[in-house]
């Protein structure tokens, strides 16, 4: 049965989505090992739910090749999927039955027993921080529960690998601390995690190692670390100037850093030591109203390869 | 890794999602299934049937008995349609459940299936509920009233079949409006539920042979009555007739949902 190597759980080669003339997915080749967390990065339309779905097996591919967990999505959907967790961009719970009916269903949909299904239930609403709220019904929830929740189920038939569509999108700060601290337990049982974010800081908590795509493209692969390094700088030194004095700055900047990022609010120096590049814009006598000394992160790395930002 | 289940087992599950919702309004539906029979009968069946002087125009029989299995088949329909209206689109649409069961080993058609499969179900609860009425009211004539239990349930899945397949396309419920309105309101009242369609014009009459709840009214009222034995070869077609539609609407609901949940 297995065609790819027993550590590749997913090996895309050429895959390619296509709705109609529109080209969603364009022949992305990427492979995610056993107990790996990988991440795909990109703003909203880069291909990256589309990609998601046809590894869950519940949307066709249009070309290339796919294998999950050494299986065709297309003529074994249904076993890839009995061995797969979900967690859909949107949620999907039934806001009518009770926090626990929600996760005994589930479990029931992979023909679990209804003892296995409770013995199950009860851990993962431990898991999920919900076991005082497992009796009341799904609605009134908060979006960060409801979130929890939609883990909690897709752990329920114990998957080998867990997808995971914007996890904490839509989410407070406190909501998406707590389910990045529920995904790393995850990682560090062996649960492999594939994830898709716009966010960069969820990239670098969560990710072993991302794809960056856009435009339905891959155009970096690495880890967080990895990438920084390849693209960005070790620090990065914002400067905010007064409305109008940005636009007279030119060639003021130059030499000060390796590379000059103009953003419509501010200006990104990309520097090795970020306080010296601070200390040499006011020697030059220039008068930022704001300096912030920062470590690069994955965002300096995606508008250097895009040259947009991530989240417009 | 988890092994995979016979997919009649996986259209239970579906079935299951639908009951548990179903129990929390258990009580309440029980009692409304006996309830709404029981008030029909009585004002319509007692109160204004005892205007209706001319027995011969009804078959020989009371207004009652006339009218009590024509109910039942009218309630079949309206059960079958609105259960096959926004609990589908609803599941596809507002709160996705179905997108949920198929991110798991169950498919589209089972999802389908185990949903048509509730309909009958519930089907099967109120028909049953209404002839227990009927018999009550002592409007049956014939031992053959049992069968008009089922004879209601496919009336109720000629009607269920085809909406099902209609909702499963729909992203609001704007249209199922217009269908009810339009389409199931005049059903009831004219397909020969309250009076024989030999009183309509010839046009309508030929119009009125064409609708479902035609063939469902004549089947249990041939039943209630016992009169179905008389014509055989009439019996035959409407069951036929209501069989295609419910088939042609559980195949076409299938199709349906492959297209909205493959994808989408």
């Amino acid at each position: 049965m297995p065609e790819t190597p027993p550590t590749s759980l997913i090996h895309a080669r050429g895959l390619t989505k296509r709705f109609g003339g529109f080209v969603a997915v364009d022949a992305i080749d990427f492979d995610v090992a056993r107990g790996e967390s990988f991440g795909f990065l990109g703003p909203n339309g880069a291909g990256k739910t589309s990609t998601m779905r046809m590894i869950g097996c519940v949307s066709p591919i249009s070309d290339g090749t796919l294998r999950v967990m050494g299986m065709n999505p297309a003529t074994h959907g249904p076993q890839i999927r009995a061995n797969l967790g979900v967690v859909p961009q949107q949620d999907t719970l039934d806001l009518e039955l009770t926090v626990r009916e929600n996760l005994a269903i589930y479990g029931r949909y992979f023909g679990l027993s209804r003892a296995e299904v409770g013995r199950r239930a009860d851990e993962l609403l431990e898991f999920a921080q919900l076991t005082e709220r497992a009796n009341d019904q799904v609605e009134p929830l908060s979006g960060g529960m409801k979130r929890r929740l939609t883990i909690a189920r897709s752990l329920i038939n114990e998957p080998t690998v867990l997808l995971l569509d914007e996890p904490t999108t839509g989410l407070d700060p406190q909501a998406r601390h707590l389910l990045w601290d529920r995904l790393y337990r995850l990682k560090q049982r062996g649960v492999t995690l594939v994830l898709t974010t716009h966010y960069m800081d969820e990239a670098e908590q969560l990710c072993d190692r991302l794809v960056v795509m856009d435009k339905a493209r891959i155009v970096a692969e690495g880890s967080p670390r990895e990438l920084i390094e390849r693209y960005s700088t070790r620090e990065v030194t914002e400067l905010r100037f007064a409305p109008g004095i940005a636009e007279t700055l030119d060639g003021q900047l130059e030499g000060i850093a390796e590379r000059v990022e103009h953003l419509p609010d501010r200006i990104l120096l990309y520097a090795e030591d970020g306080e010296a590049a601070a200390v040499e814009v006011h020697q030059r006598g220039l008068k930022p109203e704001t300096v912030l000394v920062r470590r690069s992160s994955l965002e300096d790395v995606f508008l250097r390869l895009t040259g947009r930002s991530l989240i417009d | 890794m988890t092994s995979l289940a016979h997919p009649a087992s996986t259209i239970g599950r579906v079935f299951e999602h639908r009951f548990l919702q179903y129990r929390r309004t258990f009580r309440s539906s029980i009692f409304s299934s006996f309830l709404s029979p029981v008030l029909f009968l009585t004002a319509m069946g007692l109160g204004l049937g005892a205007y209706v002087s001319d027995s011969s125009a009804v078959g020989g029989v009371s207004y009652l008995v006339f009218l009590a299995p024509g109910l039942l088949a009218a309630t079949a329909m309206q059960t079958g349609s609105s259960e096959a209206s926004f609990p589908i689109m609803g599941g596809l649409v507002w709160n996705k459940i179905f997108h949920a069961m198929y991110a798991t080993p169950i498919s589209p058609r089972d999802i389908a299936l185990g949903n048509l499969a509730w309909i009958a179900a519930r089907l099967t609860l109120i028909a049953t509920t209404f002839t227990i009425v009927i018999v009550l009211f002592g409007a049956a004539e014939s031992p053959l009233i049992v069968l008009a239990i089922p004879a209601a349930i496919l009336t109720g899945m000629a009607f269920a079949g085809p909406m099902a397949a209609f909702a499963a396309t729909q992203k609001t419920p704007n249209r199922f409006a217009s269908i009810f309105r339009f389409g199931i309101t005049p059903l009831f009242l004219f397909s020969g539920t309250f009076f024989p369609i030999s009183s309509l014009p010839a046009a309508l009459q030929a119009f009125a042979w064409l609708t479902p709840l035609f063939h469902g009214v004549a089947l249990t009222r041939g039943l209630s009555l016992g009169t179905i034995t008389d014509d055989p070869f009439a019996a035959a077609i409407h069951v036929i007739y209501l069989t295609t539609l419910a088939t042609v609407g559980a195949w076409l609901t299938i199709r349906n949902f492959q297209r909205r949940l493959v994808r989408g």
